[in-house]
């Protein structure tokens, strides 16, 4: 009998510092990006973060785009062929590309690159007192720290995701045409007719999901960090890990929202 | 007038009165100001006032609570309870706004200076007057070399950035940034900590200065008893998260309170025992 109420206990406290957690992080991610539409945002702080995630990613993205779609055209070729289905490469490419793997794997680039980052800075902020002395030269750490971040990443991540499907198509293209010996007119013209403009869009709009919440993690780790050199390292995975989960959870989320009908 | 020329007026401010003028609202009222963190209580019923236009110089040992102290009157730590009065205002009770604008008003030297390192340090400097938008971006650069002098630092420092700096430059620095947009109270959390004699006298001289010459209120803490006498009209000793002793600065060393006479003279034997720390 006790050890079920301890049983109870142990999830009832779970679910609650659970409960917590999230209403914590909703109320941040709101007080953050109000700011955005609130008087005095900082656009050089935006702009500098809008920089370092969107042009200083770029490089990272792209290699990762590029080899995704060469592996792709190289997998699909080697499975397809068990049944006759080699034509269907150039399809595959680009639907698994701009749909899924592209916002994707961008993402966890982005996670691994700036959520880390992110939470890294503001965490050493928060233990060095420089959060604290923000507040006490008239300026909110929301609004200067928190809302510029949140901002650059949504508007950054879909622009880097639009080079991701360029590229990625551009892998599949390379392989199927120089390795697989396809008609390059012909790739190109099976890959354009069935992508539709949703397609496109529903990855655009995943990956202004994804940037939303690799900032909206990278903050929330780095403000909350404590305890010195140690916390800002734990806030730093904490970021990775929990915006990486995040991704994918949500990626199902939008997909479901926009292709179930 | 430099800071550097001030010397003299420093016996000036020892002689003056101690007690409060009757009905003037203090500045800054403490009145049971509890604070603990987990079960380890920092603040147990700090009482405390600082006269308007003075200087407040708060001695005790380390890990007393002083920071503490100061952090819960800037409202970025919430107390657990107690009183805390700006201007005979309950800034318990005041809106986010009232509180911003107190703030406006206040300067703040953390004890670990807090430079932000991704700013130059012209930014740091002005980083107040930036952000209030009474400067442009131009001008700032004037006046952080300005206030750089002041604290005995050359303009080209302002293109530095904070990491590029020894300790004690990056406590004036510090100290700068708490000055620059000329505040009506300033907090200053060890300002001489790490620096050479010379060099503090001259911090020391320019806090009087600020004191002295814009009427600002000062809140101290240090732990260098040359220093406490030079700075302070006021000084109050806390120990064990109560203040144990209040009175003219001038008096340390002297003040007939065994442990204040223990910790100004720095003697290992009294009622002060070394404690260790939980
Ligand atoms: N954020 C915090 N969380 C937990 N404990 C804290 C926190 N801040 C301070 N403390 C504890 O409160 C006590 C007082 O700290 P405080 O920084 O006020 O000391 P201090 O009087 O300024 O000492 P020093 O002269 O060494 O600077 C210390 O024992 C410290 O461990
Ligand atoms: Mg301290």
């Amino acid at each position: 009998m006790t050890r079920f109420l301890d049983f109870l206990a142990l999830t009832g406290r779970g679910l609650i510092s659970t409960c917590r957690t999230l209403g914590g992080v909703s109320l941040f991610a709101l007080a953050g990006a109000s700011h955005v539409v609130r008087p005095r945002f900082p656009f050089r702080q935006f702009w500098r973060h809008f920089v370092e995630i969107g042009y200083f990613s770029l490089a990272v993205v792209a290699l990762t785009a590029l080899f995704t779609g060469m592996v792709l055209a190289l997998q699909s070729f080697t499975g397809f062929s068990r049944f006759n289905a080699e034509s269907a490469i150039a399809s595959v490419v680009v639907l698994s590309v701009t749909r899924e793997l592209g916002p994707v794997l961008a993402g966890l680039m982005v996670a691994g690159r700036i959520g880390a980052a992110m939470a890294a800075e503001i965490g050493t902020m928060r233990v060095t007192d420089q959060i604290d002395a923000l507040t006490t030269l008239s300026t909110d750490p929301m609004r200067y720290l928190v809302a510029p971040r949140l901002l650059a990443a949504t508007l950054a991540m879909p622009l880097l995701v639009v080079v991701a499907d360029i590229l990625g198509v551009f892998g599949g293209f390379l392989i199927g045409t120089v390795k697989l010996g396809f008609v390059p007119q012909l790739y190109l013209m099976r890959t354009f007719d069935v992508l539709q403009t949703m397609d496109v869009v529903s990855g655009l709009v995943k990956a202004a999901v994804f940037g939303f919440l690799i900032a909206l993690m990278g903050t929330w780790c780095g403000y909350n960090s404590k305890g010195g050199a140690q916390g800002v390292g734990q806030a730093t995975t904490r970021a990775v890990v929990a915006s990486s989960i995040l991704i994918l959870a949500l990626d199902y989320v939008v997909t479901e929202a926009f292709f179930s009908r | 007038m430099t800071p550097f020329d001030r010397g003299a007026e420093w016996n000036v401010n020892q002689q003056s009165q101690i007690t409060p003028k009757n009905g003037a609202t203090p500045k800054i009222r403490l009145r049971g100001l509890r604070k603990a963190f987990g079960d380890k209580v920092v603040l147990d019923g700090v009482d405390l006032d600082v006269r308007a236009g003075h200087s407040m110089v708060i001695l005790g040992g380390s890990g007393s609570g002083k920071s503490v102290t100061i952090k819960c009157i800037l409202g970025l730590i919430e107390p657990d309870s107690g009183l805390i009065e700006i201007d005979g205002r309950d800034v318990a009770k005041l809106s986010p706004d009232e509180r911003a604008a107190i703030l406006d008003r206040t300067g703040m030297l953390f004890q670990n200076g807090a430079l932000f390192d991704s700013l130059p340090v012209w930014e740091n400097v002005c980083f107040k007057l930036l952000a209030q938008r009474r400067i442009t971006r131009a001008a700032a650069r004037d006046r952080a070399a300005e206030v750089l002098e002041q604290v005995g630092l050359a303009a080209s420092v302002g293109d530095l950035s904070p990491s590029e700096l020894s300790g004690g430059m990056q406590k004036r620095v510090a100290l700068a940034r708490a000055i620059a947009a000329q505040p009506d109270i300033i907090f200053f959390d060890e300002p001489t900590t790490g620096l050479d004699p010379i060099m503090g006298a001259v911090i020391d001289g320019l806090i009087v200065d600020c004191v002295k010459r814009l009427g600002a209120t000062a809140f101290s803490i240090t732990h260098d008893m040359a220093s406490a006498r030079r700075i302070g009209d006021d000084a109050a000793m806390i120990h064990k998260g109560k203040i144990v002793w209040s009175g003219p600065a001038s008096s340390l060393g002297e003040t007939g309170n065994e442990m204040v006479d223990q910790f100004a003279r720095g003697e290992r034997e009294g009622p002060i025992q070394m404690e260790l720390r939980k």
